[in-house]
């Protein structure tokens, strides 16, 4: 990770490139995390990526359930020179999941952000071709949202077998 | 089943698609060639899981391919919310399932950096030498699929007699071939028993040169050569932007290695190279991953050598279980114990992400916790699916057949495309 | 049905047995003697066991791998535990030529249509072994995305384990054997009384411009 002051200048330049951009930064130990707004989202991955990190890892969503802005997207940055990772997130409401596309940028995310899309329903804008890609694309409901059930069949033991519904019933 | 007709219901066209014979009911053109779309569905012949491909070809030569993913997702990143910690190793070792310790290490790693827990030092050289047996593991399976499907089907009985061993030797130090759950958060599960250093000695010094016999099998082999010399290379820079690491971006010249670069459990402690290759094309896939082979045992000989004595799990008792003797002495052990079988061990809130070389690349593991006894999401970073969407690009252009190779040197692992 | 095999005796002997099937042929072997002859030598059984047996000893597996358990499939067909020794060494790729469906791997729902399909791709007489947890019940993995077989398809032995040792693959393969060797109306159809549904293929859309290479109105009498 970063040290301190590799990371005052990461966010300072991020800052002088777009004002509004940053959020907050969280450090714990070992990682260090960004958090920047959704429309800046392009733009703070071209910054980081003149300053040395310049492969994107992993593109993945998450669902802070029940915290709000429930959905978010984490980036992961490697610099090869420095051999250093650094992370950058944003968070988005549920109701408006739309945030901007890094694929024609960096086009290792385009499997990643489709399947942010299928799990979680994030919209990045400007995706070249957003679609289902782990579920069938025809499925309604996105699965890793905190509050999608589930599922499964019911596990049958003696004390429930006979009461439990069975799918030839 | 399938209806009678398809047109008297409501369906999507993906549906529609999905259960019509033809693909598509347009035919494409190029100038005035007709193309076509040829769907090399989840089963066929080759034996790389179910990977579905579309390819459209004029003649035999590839003018576009779409892999489609999806017929192996089992929600493995959901069910790890449901289960403790410890539980969920289990479940995240069958997700890529050649490379089970390696899916294994990556969660550990990252549960451990969230509990900022210290790995004794013999824990840290068994998972190495598992580690590393695991890789010469994946890379016999790549090697005897991938030459069953060039049709050099010797090479894949050879291939899997070894892994036999290898098997044997899992087998003895965990009780199971694969999927082992031998890796658990704060170290290993238990110390090997009596006599298998001996029998990893053994297999270490007969594998060079087993894999010395499987490069004579195809080194020479004019087909083989054929099939496989300047087919469908790629420049490392390509490879980059499409985020692909492991084996495919070291045989394009790149010798970037997370275990040299930024090394975890030890792997500082051992001197070893790392083999790059020239071209990227095919032939130098294949050649890298037989170096790594010879690579690996270097490691598990020093591994073994230099196997330092201690514990073999932290000595944290709230995250790992109190060996079975003070269970009968101390009443705080047995709460201990009590409390991490029923409810688990509880990680401070967090974020973390740890990423180890697999076999296929980076493997990453993002972790977050919010302070309670079960994760609140796993995410693994699997490198299958990143290395695939370089795929299309490598095969343009083509012809099927090298195609077919080529997609046999990327070696996807489609359990951990799918998850 | 058991094939009891003589041991061969010495070379004296052979040569006795070979006068002896020649007299038998010419016809010239009187009645104690002939007597003695078809007990030794002539198998008698229905026609049905004779096939079933023969059915039996050859499977030809589908090259069905879907996920960890399709590795240990192909390691019982390694070199350790050879499946050859026992006949049934010769995975077909076509699910036409082939009649042992091993559903080697955990089912996701967007597989199982696709199953299905190459299931009913399959001819008469074929079997099905959900090999490993995953398949038969949910396995480790009780979620949303995958189905157990016996929701869509029927199946005829379940071998536990996650993944089951190529030992146990093995043993669910010969249970399949005895159960065949058996049973000669192993075919689901009658036992579910199920006669009748054979696979319907889709009709062409009017406006389709491909070819319908099951010519107008679909295929076959299954049509209905």
């Amino acid at each position: 990770m970063p040290d301190a002051a590799t990371l005052e200048r990461l966010v300072g330049e991020m800052k002088a490139s777009d004002a509004e951009s940053v959020i907050e930064t969280v450090e714990s130990p070992g990682r260090v995390a960004i958090e920047v707004k959704p429309e800046s989202i392009v733009g703070s991955l071209e910054v980081l990526r003149a300053a040395g990190y310049e492969f994107l890892a992993s593109v993945h969503g998450i669902d802070y359930y029940p915290n709000e802005p429930r959905l978010g997207v984490d980036y992961e940055l490697l610099s090869r020179e420095a051999c250093d990772r650094v992370a950058v997130t944003l968070r988005v409401s549920i109701e408006d999941p739309h945030l901007p596309s890094v694929t024609p940028a960096w086009p290792c995310a385009n499997n990643q952000e489709r399947e942010a899309y299928d799990m979680f329903g994030l919209i990045f804008d400007g995706h070249p071709d957003l679609r289902r890609i782990l579920m069938p694309e025809d499925y309604e409901g996105h699965p890793q949202r905190r509050d999608f059930p589930i599922g499964g069949e019911p596990v049958l033991f003696t004390h429930n077998e006979h009461s439990v519904p069975r799918w030839f019933e | 089943m399938s209806t009678v007709d398809p047109a008297a219901r409501e369906l999507s066209d993906y549906r529609k698609m999905e259960e019509s014979v033809t693909i598509s009911e347009t035919t494409e053109f190029e100038g005035d060639r007709e193309l076509l779309t040829l769907n090399l569905g989840p089963h066929h012949p080759a034996t790389h899981g179910v990977l579905r491909l579309l390819v459209t070809l004029d003649g035999e030569v590839i003018r576009r391919l779409q892999p489609i993913y999806g017929y192996l997702h089992t929600g493995i990143e959901k069910t790890a919310e449901q289960k403790s910690y410890w539980k969920v190793i289990p479940v995240v070792e069958r997700m890529d399932y050649v490379s089970y310790y390696f899916n294994a290490m990556a969660y550990c790693g990252a549960v451990e950096a969230l509990l900022e827990v210290e790995i004794p030092k013999r824990a840290q050289y068994l998972r190495v030498i598992h580690m590393e047996l695991n890789r010469i593991m994946s890379h016999l399976v790549f090697l005897g699929t991938s030459a069953l499907d060039l049709g050099a089907i010797s090479v894949w009985w050879y291939c899997f007699r070894e892994r036999e061993t290898l098997l044997d030797l899992f087998e003895m130090s965990s009780g199971q071939r694969m999927h082992t759950r031998y890796f658990q958060i704060g170290g290993v599960i238990e110390d090997i028993p009596e006599g298998w250093i001996e029998q990893v000695r053994k297999f270490c010094a007969i594998m060079p040169e087993r894999a010395d016999v499987y490069g004579d099998l195809l080194n020479k082999n004019e087909i083989f050569l054929q099939r496989q010399r300047d087919v469908c290379a790629l420049p490392a820079e390509t490879l980059r932007e499409f985020g692909v690491t492991g084996p495919l971006l070291r045989a394009a010249g790149d010798p970037w290695d997370l275990r040299k670069a930024m090394p975890y459990s030890s792997y500082e402690d051992f001197d070893f190279k790392i083999p790059v290759g020239t071209k990227g094309d095919n032939y130098d896939r294949y050649q890298v991953r037989l170096a790594e082979v010879k690579e690996s045992v270097k490691i598990i000989v020093q591994a073994l050598d230099n196997l330092p004595d201690g514990p073999t799990i932290t000595d944290d008792r709230k995250i790992a279980l109190p060996p079975r003797h003070e269970l009968a002495t101390s009443m705080e052990a047995l709460i201990h114990h009590f409390k991490l079988v029923t409810e688990g061990m509880r990680v401070p809130a967090g974020e973390a992400y740890f990423a180890i070389e697999g076999a296929r690349g980076e493997l990453g593991c993002f972790v977050r916790s919010d302070g309670s006894s079960k994760p609140a999401r796993v995410h693994m970073r699997d490198p299958s699916i990143v290395n695939m969407q370089a795929a299309p690009a490598a095969t343009e252009g083509w012809l099927i057949a090298d195609m077919l190779a080529t997609v046999a040197m990327f070696d996807p692992i489609i359990g951990g495309v799918d998850r | 049905m058991e094939v009891i095999r003589q041991k061969a005796s010495d070379a004296e002997e052979f040569r006795a047995q070979g006068l002896r099937a020649r007299d038998m042929l010419r016809g010239e072997l009187d009645d104690a003697d002939l007597d003695e002859f078809v007990q030794e030598r002539v198998l008698t059984t229905t026609l049905e066991k004779a096939s079933d047996w023969a059915r039996g000893n050859s499977f030809f597996p589908l090259t069905f791998g879907l996920a960890c358990c399709a590795i240990e499939m192909m390691t019982v067909a390694a070199s350790r535990l050879d499946i050859a020794r026992f006949g049934y060494e010769a995975f077909r790729a076509s699910p036409r030529q082939a009649d042992l469906l091993v559903l080697s791997g955990r089912i996701s729902i967007k597989m199982a249509p696709v199953i299905r399909r190459i299931y009913d791709q399959m001819l008469e007489p074929k079997y099905v072994i959900a090999m490993g947890a995953c398949s038969s019940s949910m396995g480790v993995f009780n979620n949303y995305a995958i189905v157990p077989a016996d929701k869509f398809m029927p199946v005829d032995v379940h071998v536990p384990g996650c993944p089951p040792r190529p030992e146990a693959l093995m043993h669910g393969i010969l249970e399949l054997r005895s159960m065949v060797h058996g049973d000669p109306t192993l075919g689901w159809r009658e036992r579910y009384e199920a006669e009748g549904t054979e696979e319907v293929y889709p009709l062409a859309p009017a406006d389709a411009t491909g070819v319908n290479v099951f010519g107008a109105g679909g295929t076959e009498a299954t049509n209905a």
